[in-house]
């Protein structure tokens, strides 16, 4: 097996456990940072195909297109956050809580 | 098995289990943290994908920048929200689990089954570059060939800052951003504020003008002068501006605008919107490129310095 592949698996791997971070996990702030665990992942099974792309021809060494759709997702992965976060700080000054669901807590 | 593969796989198996980390850690700050350093594990991985102009954006705002903004709201959360609560049912945890197995596996197989030899425009993107005046196929693609998303991105950071500053509270509004409350004077963390930024500007300065033909660029320069920025403002030695300011607003929206403008140009001028004539590329991506830096940094440390606030919310907050 050939690191690219390993780095592959890795990013597939990321994203199932972005996933599930991001259904079980109680309080937002944790659930912000499994989101970023799976768009992570995203971005390393795209940076995969990309590596695969570039070593085709002499000089790059890997697919630009795929490095600068990478590139933007960041950027707009970090904005995202930052309103979550944004969102999560009014809660917080709100209500001093982290977390939206009052019939469920009630219950317990 | 060679010496980098097993390199690899150690780097493979820490980004694992440093994101099984994030997810099971007991603390929110450690989960941060963690957070924090499998960001740079992960710019590791990007160079080792031979993608160095990711890495840079990655360890500047993938780890530094994320990191900064999930510690300043960690460390806010009420003591009951640190300690451990009753987890989700074990039910929903079985099938979230086998839900989310379901997807990695699924994308496990797609990795193992991707075409031989792999689709690329990579050879089109080298043919095309020398009519740009670029060296550097990235930025190319950024500014030139997708210079649409890379306009609509820099757009999506002005909404950004649009949501966190209508998040202000009642009392707010027109005061400054109050989320990076500054530490005590004389500690170490002032020392580090004068002495960093001289060179951290500079840094960001070579980073946005090496982008045309190396590693580097518009994002990962603002990067590093936002962070320049907000370590001034965390040490207390510049304060973050009145969001009412219009220089600031100006800054914001100087670099999406002036983008915008030569792409309408480029309809007259080069027969296609977002299109450069090819006498002028370019001094037009470099100009373009200097306007996206500054609102790009502006922007990214103004999404750090959070909503405007009453200045005695300070004495309200927990």
């Amino acid at each position: 097996m050939s690191s690219v592949t390993l780095f592959g698996l890795c990013g597939a791997a990321l994203v199932g456990l972005g996933l599930y971070g991001l259904i079980v996990l109680p309080g937002a702030l944790r659930r912000i940072i499994a989101f970023n665990l799976l768009g992570s992942g995203v971005f390393l099974l795209f940076g995969v195909i990309a590596r695969r792309g570039g070593g085709v021809i002499a000089g790059t060494g890997s697919d630009p297109v795929p490095q600068a759709l990478i590139i933007t997702g960041l950027v707009v992965a970090f904005a995202a956050t930052a309103l979550a976060v944004a969102l999560l700080r009014r809660l917080l000054q709100e209500t001093g809580r982290d977390d939206w669901d009052e019939d469920e807590r009630s219950d317990r | 098995m060679s010496a980098a593969l097993i390199v690899d796989l150690g780097l493979t198996l820490l980004i694992l289990g440093l994101g099984v980390w994030t997810v099971a850690a007991r603390s929110n700050n450690g989960a941060v943290v963690g957070y924090i350093a499998y960001g740079l594990l992960v710019a590791l991985v990007w160079v080792r994908l031979a993608a160095v102009d990711v890495a840079l954006t990655e360890a500047a705002i993938g780890s530094g920048l994320t990191g900064l903004l999930l510690l300043g709201v960690a460390t806010r959360l009420p003591r009951s929200a640190r300690l451990t609560r009753p987890p989700t049912g074990l039910g929903t945890r079985l099938l979230a689990g086998f839900l989310s197995a379901a997807v990695a596996g699924g994308l496990a197989a797609v990795v193992l089954l991707l075409p031989d030899p792999a689709p690329t425009l990579a050879p089109s993107v080298a043919a095309n570059l020398p009519a740009t005046g670029l060296g550097n196929p990235v930025t190319g693609v950024l500014i030139a060939f997708r210079a649409i998303d890379t306009l609509l991105e820099s757009v999506v950071l002005v909404f950004a800052i649009i949501g966190v500053w209508s998040l202000a509270p009642k009392d707010g509004w027109g005061e400054r951003p109050g989320w990076l409350r500054p530490a005590p004077l004389g500690s170490a963390l002032t020392l580090l504020a004068q002495l960093l930024p001289p060179i951290g500007i500079l840094v960001g300065i070579h980073l946005f003008w090496t982008g045309a033909t190396a590693p580097g660029g518009a994002f990962q320069g603002g990067a590093v002068l936002a962070a320049m920025w907000v370590l001034a403002m965390i040490a207390g030695l510049a304060r973050p501006p009145a969001v009412s300011r219009r220089w600031l607003r100006l800054m914001l929206v100087a670099g999406p605008a002036l983008f915008l403008t030569v792409g309408i140009a480029g309809i007259w001028l080069a027969g296609a919107f977002l299109a450069y004539p090819v006498a002028y590329a370019k001094p037009l991506i470099l100009v373009i490129e200097a306007a996206l830096t500054l609102s790009i940094a502006a922007a990214l440390g103004l999404l750090l310095a959070g909503p405007p606030e009453h200045p005695s919310a300070a004495e309200r907050q927990p």
